[in-house]
């Protein structure tokens, strides 16, 4: 279980609240909760896609681009720490 | 027709109906296109070719450069595709599904890669497309004609046969 110690978690909660545009504050959302239903667009799923690449300087491939890698702060957390830690790093 | 849709139609009228065993689906999207124009602000080219193929960015080229409003409605014609394909798990890859312009200035859905299986496994067999952008939105409509599943027709390039709405 992911705790409030992850590395990744105040860049991604920092990185959400700079392109998410959800219509509540990122800092009250729970690790697991559902980015989407907190009023995450598809669209603004792909800015904050585009904004983590450049934060992490990562890419994140295709298999990896479904709604599952970014409905929540932990889920994006982990995709980052799978590809940083796979070597897809450029 | 059936004697009670001609009831309800009243003596005279006609209602053209789909074929027997034949389903539809339909997928319907908007978006505000100040949500493309700040994506192209501030992601650039990696925003546009993450999502658009070339031949949609050469068709929402002009002489003023990216005809941004033609862009939001291809985006939402993307979004309206998903919700005809109904994926299980995960999405199509958005540029798995094309607009693509045809002569006239209509344009149609093109499906290939993942779009193109999710539609065989759906069964769909053709689909239509509209558009539409007016001030500040942009909207699409894809209609669905759908068979047995598995029973798409294969289009050209192995992709499924579209006509514009």
């Amino acid at each position: 279980m992911l705790d409030t110690t992850h590395p990744y978690e105040a860049r991604v909660r920092q990185t959400l609240a700079d392109h998410a545009r959800l219509p509540v504050d990122v800092a009250t959302l729970q690790v697991y909760d559902d980015l989407f239903q907190s009023g995450m667009t598809s669209h603004n799923s792909v800015n904050v896609m585009l904004a983590l690449e450049e934060e992490f300087d990562i890419e994140f491939p295709e298999e990896m681009l479904q709604k599952s890698t970014f409905e929540s702060i932990e889920a994006i957390c982990t995709s980052i720490s799978t590809l940083t830690l796979s070597g897809d790093r450029p | 027709m059936g004697d009670r849709a001609a009831t309800l139609l009243g003596a005279g009228r006609r209602v053209i109906g789909l074929p027997p065993g034949d389903d539809c689906r339909i997928g319907l999207d908007m978006i505000p296109v100040r949500a493309v124009e700040e994506a192209v602000a501030t992601h650039g080219e990696r925003y546009l070719r993450r999502i658009f193929t070339e031949h949609e960015l050469a068709s929402c080229r002009g002489p003023q450069g990216l005809a941004l409003a033609s862009l939001a409605a291809r985006w939402a014609a993307k979004e309206a595709t998903i919700k005809v394909l109904q994926p299980a798990v995960g999405q199509p890859e958005w540029r798995s599904m094309e607009v693509r312009r045809i002569r006239g200035g209509a344009c149609r859905m093109e499906l290939s890669g993942t779009a193109a299986a999710l539609a065989e496994d759906a069964g769909i067999t053709s689909l239509a497309l509209s558009m539409t952008h007016e001030g500040p939105y942009a909207a699409a409509v894809v209609f669905a004609l759908c068979g047995a599943p598995g029973s798409a027709r294969s289009g050209t390039s192995g992709r499924k046969e579209t006509t514009d709405a």
